[in-house]
C-alpha cells in the first residue's frame, strides 16, 4: 500500500540524455518533504507484515480459550460440535473458532470506529475544507498523531491527510474480515496475530477520529486543566426541557448546542448524554451535561426527565426507541448505522417534523442530515415538555408493594436471579418490597448493570427495573458529580518530563481505566480503584464510560476524583483523555514516550516501538466493565504494543485470555542489547489479557503487571513496594512470587528488607543483571570484534 | 434423559453436558454427572481421585449456610477428603481469620489455564491433578472456566459444589435450595470420610 496518489519510483534510467537514479516522484496528497525522519521498515502494514512480532507475543502469553458455546453455526454445513477441540465440517477446531469469533469481534470494534472516523472526516471537510490544518494541542503538541505516524508512515497536516490512513484502515478491515469467512485462516495462532493486527488498525481509526473532532471544534487541545463539568442524574435541572442524546458521534449534538446558542435558548434547554455523545458535548459546550455510562441509559429514560431522545451511533440499546415511547418522548434517529425502521424524513421541512413529533403522529424519526438534528430537537422539546412534566413515570411505593405482593418466588421461581448478569438478589428484595422495605431494592440500584433482563424474564410481568428505578428515586436526585472532560492527547512536555521517571521505573505505573459499565459490582469500584492508584502516585488515564464512573463517586471529603487530583499526566494525576476514541491518546503516550524520551525513530516502526513500550513502559489497561466489540479491539491495539490489559470477571466472555506462565524459566528471557547475551528477567509483565476475578484481585494484579524488565533498581523496589503493600493489605500476606521479581539486592524495598530476604532465601534465589532488555534480536547493537 | 435447565438462564447447554445421568441424593437433589461419570457419584468421584484440588473463589467466604459460610463446609470437606486446596487471592484473608494457612493462592484464571497444561506439577509441586472441584466463584465466570477445561483438558475432572447447576463440569448439583445444598454437603463430607 503506497500513499494516496500516483507513486513513481525509478531506480535506474538509462536515456539518450543520461542517466536518471533513484528518482521518486509523489503526486497526490502528501508533502512529505518537512519531515526528515527515515521511512522505517513497515509503513502501512500488511496483515502479515508484523506476524513475527505477535508471535514472539503469542509465545508468551498462550491463548486460554474459554468457549461461549460448544456449537458453531457460520455456515450452512452447520451447527457443528467442536466440543473437547473437535474439528466441524470445514475442518476448523474449538481453539480456532475462539480465535476466529475474537477476530469478529475485534473487526467490529474496528470497523465502528473506523466508520465513525469516516463521517467525522467527510463531515469535517465538508465544512472546513480538506487543507484545515490540523491541531490537536498548538505548539506543546509536536508529535501530532503518534499512531498514524508508527503505523502508517506518514505525518499528517491536514484533515484531507487523514483521508488516504481513513482508506488504509478500510482496506485492511475488509482484509481481515474476509479472513474469518469459512475455510480461510486455519491456524489459531495466525487469527490472533489477525486480532493484534486489527486492534492496532482500530488505534489508528480512533485517533484519526479524534484528532479530526478535535481540530475543528475547539474541544480542549491537550489540556490538564479541561473544564470541570457536570455528572450525574441529579445535575439536570427537571423544570426546563431537557434532550437526551445518546451514542459516540457527537455531530448531532453539536448541532443542538449550535441551534439553542443561535436562538439564545442555551440557559433554557438543558442538553444532556450518555455515553461518549455526552463527554464530546462537554468538550464542546461545557454547559452540556453528562449523565453517566451506558449503564445509565435505561434509568435515566425510565425515570421520565428527558422530553426528547436523540440517538447517534454505538452501544444505544436496540429498544431506545419502544422506551422512549413509554414515557412518550418524542425520538430522532440520525445515524445510517440504526434507522430503528424509521421514516427518513432528511428532506422534510423541519416545521412538519416538529409538529409530527409534538402531535404523537410520528413517535419517532429518521432526520439523517445532523445540521437539521438541532431546530428540529429542540423546538419538539420545548413544545412538549409543559405537558410531560405534569406527570411522572415513575412509580408510587404503593405501587411497588402492590406489584411485589405477586411475586411467586415462594415456589422458588427466581429466574429474575437467574437472569441476572451480576446474579442480584432481586427476589428477596422483591420479598422486602412487598413489606413496605425498599432498602435493599435501591441496594440492587448500585450494582445493577441496567440491563432490564430480569424484568424480560418474569413470569408475573412484574415491572421489576422500574421498581428499582422508582425506589431509588431519591438516590438518584443525590447523583450530583463533578468530571474533568475529555483533555485530548498528552502533551510532548509532559512526556519529556515522565517519560523518564516511567521508563526508570520511578513513577510506578500508567494504569489506564478505559471501556464499558458492565462492572460486576457497580461503577463505583472503577472510582476507588482510581483513587487508590493516584493516592499512590501512578499516572492514572481514564476514557469512556470508566472516566464516567471514576467521578460518580465521592471520598471521606466530599470530593470526587477529579476533584481531588490533577489532569496533568504526571504521577498522581487523574488524566480523562475523553471518549472511547481518545483511547488513542493513551496508547500514543506510550509510544510518545519511545519516541520522545527514548529517542526511538517512529516512523513505520512498529516493531521496535512496540518492542520499547513492551520492555519498558509500565502501562497497564483496565477494562473493568468490558462488554463490547470495541473493547475487544481496543484491548487488542494494546496488545499489539505489549500492553497488558486486566478485565473483570464479566471479561472472561470474551472467550480468551492471553496468559503468561510464570513457572516457566524459559517463558522469560530477552536479549540484551549491549552484549546480545540472553538475560532471564522474571515474569514481567507476567499477562497480557488477564480477568480479575475482583476488584481488590485486580488492583494488585496491576501493582504487579507495571513491573517491566528495564526497571531500574530503584524503579523496581518502587513498583515492588506497591505490589507488595497492596498485597499484604487486600490479602493479608505478602505474595509467594517476589523472588520472581528481585534481580539483584537493590531492588529490595528497604523498608520491607528484613522480610523478602528471609523469603528469597527460602527460595534459593540467585541475582541476574539488568539488562537492556528487549525481544527483537536485531535490536542487538554489540559490535561485531 | 432429564432436561435441566442451567443457572443461568441463556447459558444453554451442549452437547457434553452434565446431563448423562441423573442421581437422587437426599431430599430428591439431583446430582448431575456428564457422559461416562454419571455412573460414579459425587463421593466416588472425589474418593477415587488420586490427586484432587479444590478451588475456593471469594463468594465462599460470603454466602451464609446455615449458621456457617460455605467456606467452613469446603474446609472440612479439604481436610476430611485430604484434599489440596488452592483460594483465589481476594479469598485469603478468610482464610487466614481461620487460621488456614495450607491454601495455595492463584487467581483463578490462571488455576484454569494451568489445569489445560497436562504436565503441570500443580501447586504442591505433587505432580497433574485429576479431579478439579470449583466453588465460590462468580457463577459466570466459573461457567467460563469450566467450559475451557472441558474442551481443553480431557485429562481432568471437573465438579462443582456450588446450589447452582453448571452444564461444563463433569458433576454438579442441579439448580437448589440452601437447605437441600447444606443436606448434599454434609452428605459428602461424611462420604469422602468413610
Ligand atoms: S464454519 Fe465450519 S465449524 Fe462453523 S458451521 Fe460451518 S463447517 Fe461448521
Ligand atoms: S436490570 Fe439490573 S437487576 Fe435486572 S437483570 Fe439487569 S443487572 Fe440485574
Ligand atoms: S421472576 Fe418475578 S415472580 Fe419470579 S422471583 Fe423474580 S420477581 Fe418474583
Amino acid at each position: 500500500m503506497t500513499d494516496k496518489g500516483i507513486n513513481l519510483k525509478i531506480r535506474e534510467l538509462q536515456s539518450d540524455i543520461g542517466k536518471i537514479k533513484d528518482l521518486e516522484i509523489s503526486i497526490g496528497k502528501f508533502r512529505q518533504d518537512n519531515w526528515t525522519e527515515l521511512q522505517g521498515p513497515t509503513p502501512f502494514p500488511s496483515m502479515t507484515a508484523l506476524r513475527n512480532w505477535d508471535k514472539k507475543l503469542l509465545a508468551r502469553y498462550q491463548p486460554f480459550y474459554l468457549p461461549f458455546s460448544d456449537h458453531c453455526d457460520l455456515c450452512t454445513y452447520g451447527k457443528c460440535d467442536l466440543t473437547g477441540n473437535k474439528r466441524g465440517a470445514c475442518g476448523i477446531n474449538m481453539s480456532t473458532q475462539q480465535s476466529r469469533t475474537y477476530l469478529l469481534a475485534a473487526c467490529i470494534g474496528a470497523a465502528t470506529h473506523t466508520s465513525h472516523a469516516r463521517e467525522l472526516v467527510t463531515h469535517t471537510i465538508q465544512k472546513f475544507g480538506s487543507d484545515h490544518l490540523l491541531d490537536t494541542g498548538g505548539l506543546a503538541v509536536g508529535v501530532e498523531a503518534p499512531t498514524i505516524r508508527l503505523v502508517c508512515g506518514i505525518k499528517p497536516e491536514t484533515l484531507g491527510d487523514l483521508e488516504t490512513v481513513l482508506d488504509y484502515l478500510e482496506n485492511q478491515l475488509t482484509q481481515l474480515l474476509s479472513a474469518t469467512h469459512t475455510g480461510q485462516e486455519g491456524n489459531h495462532l495466525d487469527f490472533e496475530s489477525k486480532v493484534l493486527h486489527a486492534g492496532m488498525i482500530d488505534q489508528v481509526g480512533m485517533e484519526v477520529a479524534d484528532i479530526a473532532q478535535i481540530s475543528v471544534f475547539g474541544f480542549p487541545k491537550a489540556d490538564p486543566d479541561a473544564p470541570l463539568v457536570e455528572l450525574g442524574m441529579g445535575v439536570v435541572d427537571t423544570k426546563k426541557p431537557v434532550i437526551l442524546v445518546i451514542g459516540h458521534n457527537v455531530l448531532p449534538a453539536i448541532n443542538i448546542i449550535d441551534y439553542l446558542k443561535d436562538k439564545r435558548l442555551s440557559d433554557e434547554v438543558e442538553v444532556t448524554g450518555i455515553c461518549c455523545t455526552a463527554i464530546d458535548a462537554t468538550r464542546y459546550s461545557p454547559k452540556a451535561k453528562i449523565i453517566g455510562p451506558m449503564s445509565w441509559q435505561l434509568r435515566y429514560i425510565r425515570s421520565g426527565i428527558p422530553d426528547v431522545i436523540v440517538v447517534d451511533e454505538q452501544c444505544i440499546r436496540c429498544d431506545s426507541l419502544i422506551e422512549a415511547e413509554r414515557i412518550r418522548a418524542p425520538f430522532i434517529a440520525t445515524s445510517e448505522k440504526n434507522c430503528l425502521g424509521l421514516t427518513d424524513r432528511t428532506r422534510d421541512p423541519a416545521d412538519e417534523i416538529v409538529a409530527d413529533l409534538v402531535s404523537g403522529k410520528a413517535p419517532g424519526v429518521l432526520i439523517l442530515d445532523p445540521d437539521k438534528v438541532g431546530e428540529v430537537a429542540v423546538r419538539t422539546a420545548c413544545a412538549v415538555a409543559p405537558e410531560r412534566k405534569k406527570s411522572g413515570t415513575l412509580l408510587p411505593s404503593q405501587e411497588i408493594i402492590d406489584y411485589a405482593k405477586i411475586c411467586t418466588q415462594s415456589n422458588m421461581c427466581l429466574v429474575c436471579q437467574r437472569a441476572c448478569p451480576n446474579e442480584l438478589n432481586i427476589p428477596e428484595s422483591i420479598k422486602a418490597a412487598g413489606q413496605g422495605n425498599f432498602r435493599k431494592l435501591i441496594d440492587i440500584y448500585d450494582e445493577c448493570a441496567g440491563c432490564a433482563r430480569c424484568e424480560q424474564v418474569c413470569p408475573q410481568e412484574i415491572p421489576l427495573y422500574t421498581m428499582i428505578v422508582s425506589a431509588a428515586a431519591q438516590k438518584m436526585r443525590e447523583e450530583t458529580f463533578k468530571i474533568r472532560t475529555g483533555r485530548g492527547a498528552i502533551q510532548d512536555t509532559e512526556i519529556r518530563k515522565v517519560g523518564g521517571p516511567i521508563v526508570l521505573g520511578d513513577i510506578p505505573g500508567v494504569v489506564a481505566f478505559v471501556g464499558c459499565s458492565n462492572y460486576p459490582k457497580g461503577g463505583q469500584e472503577v472510582a476507588e480503584m482510581c483513587m487508590e492508584f493516584a493516592k499512590r502516585r501512578y499516572i492514572v488515564c481514564t476514557s469512556g464510560c470508566s472516566a464516567m464512573s471514576a467521578g460518580m463517586y465521592r471520598n471521606e471529603e466530599g470530593k470526587t476524583a477529579y476533584e481531588m487530583y490533577p489532569g496533568s499526566f504526571e504521577a498522581g494525576g487523574i488524566v480523562n483523555v475523553g471518549p472511547c476514541v481518545a483511547n488513542a491518546h493513551i496508547s500514543g503516550a506510550a509510544v510518545k514516550i519511545a519516541s520522545i524520551f527514548g529517542r526511538r525513530p517512529l516512523r513505520g516502526n512498529y516493531e521496535e516501538i512496540a518492542d520499547y513500550v513492551h520492555n519498558r513502559v509500565g502501562a497497564v489497561g483496565v477494562a473493568w466493565g468490558a462488554m463490547s466489540q470495541k473493547a475487544a479491539s481496543i484491548m487488542s491495539g494494546f496488545w499489539r504494543l505489549g500492553i497488558p490489559v486486566v478485565v473483570g470477571p464479566h471479561g472472561t466472555k470474551y472467550r480468551r485470555m492471553l496468559l503468561g506462565r510464570a513457572d516457566r524459566e524459559q517463558d522469560w528471557y530477552v536479549h540484551d542489547r549491549r552484549t546480545g547475551e540472553k538475560v532471564y528477567v522474571g515474569p514481567v509483565p507476567e499477562h497480557l489479557f488477564f480477568a480479575a476475578e475482583t476488584k481488590e484481585e485486580a488492583m494488585v494484579m496491576i501493582a504487579k503487571l507495571c513491573m517491566r524488565p528495564n526497571d531500574t533498581v530503584k524503579g523496581r523496589a518502587t513498583k515492588l513496594t506497591h505490589y507488595i503493600d497492596l498485597h499484604r493489605k487486600l490479602f493479608g500476606t505478602i505474595p509467594d512470587d517476589i523472588h520472581l521479581f528481585v534481580r539483584t539486592a537493590m531492588d529490595v524495598p528497604v523498608t520491607m528488607k528484613g522480610e523478602i530476604t528471609r523469603v528469597l532465601e527460602e527460595r534459593g534465589w540467585k541475582e541476574t543483571i539488568i539488562p537492556d532488555p528487549t525481544l527483537l534480536s536485531h535490536q542487538i547493537i554489540k559490535k561485531e570484534l | 434423559m432429564t432436561i435441566i435447565e442451567p443457572r443461568q438462564i441463556a447459558g444453554v447447554a451442549g452437547p457434553e453436558t452434565a446431563s448423562g445421568s441423573i442421581r437422587r441424593a437426599k431430599h430428591s437433589v439431583r446430582i448431575i454427572g456428564r457422559r461416562g461419570m454419571g455412573s460414579m457419584g459425587w463421593g466416588d468421584g472425589i474418593r477415587k481421585a488420586k490427586h484432587p484440588v479444590l478451588i475456593i473463589g471469594h463468594r465462599a467466604a460470603e454466602i451464609d449456610i446455615d449458621d456457617k459460610k460455605m467456606l467452613d463446609y469446603l474446609l472440612e470437606l479439604a481436610q476430611k477428603g485430604n484434599i489440596s486446596v488452592i483460594a483465589t487471592p481476594h479469598t485469603n484473608p478468610a482464610l487466614l481469620e481461620r487460621d488456614y494457612t495450607k491454601a495455595g493462592i492463584m487467581p483463578a484464571i490462571e488455576i484454569g489455564h494451568r489445569l489445560t497444561d497436562p504436565d503441570w506439577k500443580g501447586i504442591d509441586g505433587k505432580g497433574p491433578y485429576d479431579l478439579a472441584i470449583f466453588a465460590g466463584l462468580p457463577n459466570y465466570m466459573e461457567s467460563t472456566i469450566l467450559s475451557g477445561l472441558k474442551h481443553f483438558a480431557p485429562q481432568i475432572r471437573t465438579m462443582t459444589l456450588d446450589n447452582t447447576y453448571q452444564p461444563h463440569a463433569c458433576w454438579s448439583f442441579s439448580n437448589i435450595s440452601g437447605r437441600d445444598w447444606l443436606e448434599n454437603l454434609k452428605a459428602i463430607i461424611e462420604h469422602v470420610e468413610d
